[in-house]
């Protein structure tokens, strides 16, 4: 066997479709019930707010403000989901929002205006990847460790910057972009970038070699580099996607603030995770979905939301939270054990 | 044999999983006191029975009786307190535990309920292990500090540290060198003779007729023949119950050409390649259409040879060179984009992604011939996941199944349709047919040489001679990661590549 199996032209092979066994069937219906599984949380949490507020709850501003919300914490989700599918973790994403964000706010930054602003946002968040990429994929050192030192450090870095300050945005082109007149259609323009960076992140996951190479690395390492995969250049740009993604956000959230601190996305790693894993990426690593991830953030914010609505404090939201992850791992065993 | 009660009796087993019925009707009754051989092809069911027999899994329906009286297996604990012990083939062990440790894993000898007596523990191990025969092995040493044969050996004290009645070995020569299983069927003796039942699984038939009494025969999840005598029955009836083959045809013929190396240029060459402590320099060389065998007993240094052409170790002298050109040492990369290909030994840990189907298994190494830009056709990968499969009769035949819900021979089909898409040259097989059972193996025999006629080299690691004899063209034999004896296969036999492989090997 000398010459590869040439791949048959679409439409001369057509496979007599007489059995296709059902354990196919069972892995997409799986795929489906938890989605289906998802919006229906969802969809009650709606209802919930519609009751209890109906008002407030359902007036467009809101949606809106919940919408906003879930970008910048949706965007640091996708890249989460990849990190986590390929096995590893990312830690310091929160850490790496927080620096991007007031690195790109500082007076001498401002003066660049508005690309200055953006561009430092991006660069300060894949450089954060990169590190941790390298040390990762090439130091050896696993992504729990290198991801906390990052955590650690660069909040560090961010507190040096501001000491502690806020820094207020004075350029209009970012300021304008958090205005009702930017918005496209009644969706506020953070909405947008969050939904194309789902689209993207959803054909790179599962369109894509990329996406591909990201399974078989979490599913299997020691296959995948016994198959030709460059497993740690693999790693390396997971973890530099991860720190775009940051970037990203991190650009988002000075529009919806309006300014940098060094407090922001605290807790992000948390949250990124959590909507990860209800969402029913495998934290061990093999199988990740980025609807579901969506689905996660979504669900989050809108009970933040009701909660902050009905005047509920935010350690009874904390509480919830928490009561989700467990309820709905959980429910995805079950559903999981019941079509095994 | 008492012809009263059988210890064990199963009826009617029935159990499903997606896409499979695993065991339809099964019948299987046990005497204390008899070794009762379990015999089938891979996806014959014979895994799927001894996890219900080990109450691992719930059957859909049927009986079972425990000395006539009907129980329900509900987890290994119930099984376990019954008498009922299981020696799998993947050994379930704690490598950060010592081997006291494991064997007496959740019954430990306690003082006051909670303290572990660790002494008490290690000389009840060490009586074990002296009456298994393996008095070298210390009770306080980190298990994965063993040998595979050393973790077999523990495996086996933990199963009888329980007061067992019954003890189910999962294909237990499989890790094994001949003289182990002369001692693994001394302990099965030993079992036997104390009145203990024995329910043993393995695709060798010569070991059935040494250590078994009856035969029970699974095809297709079903019991086609029960209870027959091990020593007596016709291996020709027992192989065509299995597959409807005949024994003779397992090994494909050779190419009709004069024995010694074949002209031309070979693709493969290796030249005095090294990885210190593990094997001494080594030169070979794989023409195409040849079949190169390396025969040695494990711990020979047949699979890190393998694997460092392969450059998943990094060699310590020499080089591999393909075409005459060498190989970046130690880069798996270099080696697939040269056009070599590997099928592991451990399948499941280093060839497989388990939680994907088996066209994705097949694709992942050839992914940029199905996408332009980093995008997946994923028709045109469906389509050549498919006629990869089929060109090597891949069941079930639908490659969007899960790669887990398939046996092991098929599974290794899989792994070896990987390489076929890839267009590889140069196939490296380290044991092709572990685990695989002999109507299967015929199959994958058979393939073997057809690709090899189709015109790739295959270099071919294995630990049983009789395969290395009957499928390679020309045979290295190992000893102590030394090649001691080059030869055509025509040339040798079974026992002469024996003596070779044992010659001076320190007696154990």
């Amino acid at each position: 066997m000398t010459q590869p199996v040439s791949p048959p032209r679409s439409g001369t092979d057509k496979v007599t479709p007489v059995s296709e066994p059902p354990a196919w069937r069972a892995l997409a219906t799986r795929a489906d019930v938890r989605t289906l599984s998802l919006l229906g949380v969802l969809a009650v949490l709606v209802l919930i707010g519609g009751i209890t507020k109906p008002d407030e709850f359902l007036d467009t501003r809101n949606l809106q403000l919940v919408l906003t919300q879930a970008s910048v914490i949706g965007v640091v989700t996708v890249g989460m989901t990849f990190v986590i599918t390929s096995g590893g973790i990312d830690l310091s994403v929160g850490a790496i929002v927080a620096l991007a964000s007031v690195w790109a706010t500082t007076v001498a930054t401002q003066e660049y205006g508005f690309a200055g602003i953006l561009f430092t946002a991006v660069i300060v968040g894949v450089g954060c990847g990169l590190v941790n990429g390298l040390l990762i994929a090439y130091g050896g050192i696993v992504p729990f460790i290198a991801t906390l030192a990052m955590f650690a450090s660069a909040r560090g870095l961010a507190l040096q910057i501001t000491d502690g300050k806020t820094q207020i945005v004075t350029v209009d082109g970012i300021l304008d972009l958090g205005e009702r007149e930017a918005y496209v259609l009644g969706v506020p323009p953070l909405v947008l970038v969050f939904a194309v960076v789902t689209l993207i992140g959803w054909a790179l996951l599962n369109r894509t070699t990329f996406g591909r190479r990201t399974v078989a690395v979490g599913g299997n390492a020691e296959a995948a580099r016994l198959a030709g995969i460059d497993v740690r250049r693999q790693r390396l740009y997971l973890y530099l996607l991860s720190g775009l993604c940051c970037g990203v956000a991190a650009f988002l959230l000075i529009v919806l603030s309006g300014s940098g601190q060094n407090t922001n996305g605290n807790l992000y790693e948390l949250d990124a995770i959590a909507a990860a894993i209800i969402g029913g990426t495998l934290l061990s690593g093999g199988r990740g979905t980025i609807t579901g991830s969506v689905l996660g953030v979504l669900i989050f914010t809108t009970i933040t939301n009701i909660f902050a609505l009905n005047n509920l404090q935010s350690d009874v939201q904390q509480i919830a939270k928490g009561a989700i992850i467990v309820a709905a791992v959980l429910v995805q065993r079950r559903t999981a054990s019941t079509t095994t | 044999m008492a012809p009263e009660l059988p210890l064990l009796t199963m009826s009617g087993i029935t159990k499903s999983f997606p896409g499979v019925r695993a065991l339809d009707g099964v019948d299987l009754d046990v005497q204390a006191g008899e070794v009762h051989c379990l015999l089938g092809q891979n996806g014959a069911g014979k895994s799927t029975l001894i996890k219900v027999l080990a109450g691992a899994h719930q059957p859909d329906d049927g009986t079972i009786r425990w000395r006539g009286e009907p129980v329900t297996l509900r987890s290994p604990i119930a099984a376990m307190r019954l008498g009922i012990a299981t020696i799998y083939q993947e050994l379930d062990l704690v490598e950060g535990l010592s081997v006291a440790e494991n064997v007496h894993l959740g019954h430990e000898p306690t003082a006051a309920g909670f303290v572990v007596r660790g002494k008490a523990a290690r000389e009840s191990t060490a009586a074990l292990l002296g009456r298994l025969g393996h008095p070298e092995i210390d009770p306080a040493r980190l298990v994965g500090d063993l040998s595979a044969a050393q973790q077999q050996i523990v495996s086996m004290a933990r199963a009888l540290s329980h007061d067992v009645r019954l003890i189910v070995m999962d294909e237990p020569s499989a890790a094994l060198d001949p003289d182990e299983v002369d001692n693994l069927f001394r302990i099965v003796g030993d079992l036997t003779a104390a009145g203990v039942a024995v329910v043993y699984i393995s695709h060798r038939l010569e070991e059935i007729r040494r250590i078994g009494d009856r035969v029970t025969v699974l095809k297709d999840g079903r019991a086609v023949a029960g209870g027959l005598p091990a020593k007596t029955t016709p291996t020709r009836e027992v192989v065509a119950l299995m597959t409807g083959r005949n024994v003779e045809y397992v090994f494909p013929d050779r190419p009709p050409q004069p024995s010694g190396t074949p002209p031309g240029e070979p693709i493969l060459q290796v030249r005095g390649l090294a990885r210190e402590g593990e094997f001494e320099p080594l030169d070979l060389s794989v023409h195409p259409g040849e079949i190169v065998g390396l025969a040695g007993l494990v711990g020979s240094g047949r699979s890190e040879i393998l694997e460092t052409v392969y450059g998943a170790r990094k060699p310590t002298a020499g080089q591999v060179l393909v075409d005459g050109r060498p190989l970046k040492p130690g880069s798996v990369r270099a080696a697939v984009r040269a056009g070599l290909g590997l099928a592991p030994e451990e399948r499941k840990a280093q060839a497989l992604l388990m939680l994907e189907s088996v066209t994705r298994n097949v694709s992942v190494s050839s992914m940029s011939r199905f996408s332009r830009g980093g995008w997946i056709d994923r028709g045109a990968e469906l389509g050549a996941a498919r006629a990869a499969t089929r060109e090597l009769s891949l069941r079930p035949d639908n490659p969007s199944v899960p790669v887990r819900t398939l046996s092991g021979g098929n599974q290794q089909k899989a792994v070896l349709a990987r390489w076929l898409l890839r267009g590889c040259r140069v196939l490296l097989l380290d044991e092709p047919t572990r685990g695989v059972d002999v109507g299967a193996r015929a199959e994958l025999y058979a393939v073997v040489r057809r690709l090899a006629d189709e015109g790739l080299a295959v270099l071919l690691v294995s630990s049983e001679v009789p395969e290395v004899l009957g499928l390679a063209d020309r045979v290295l034999v190992l000893r102590e990661g030394r090649v001691v004896h080059r030869a055509p296969a025509r040339e040798l036999d079974e026992h002469r590549v024996l003596d070779l492989v044992m010659e001076g090997s320190p007696v154990s």
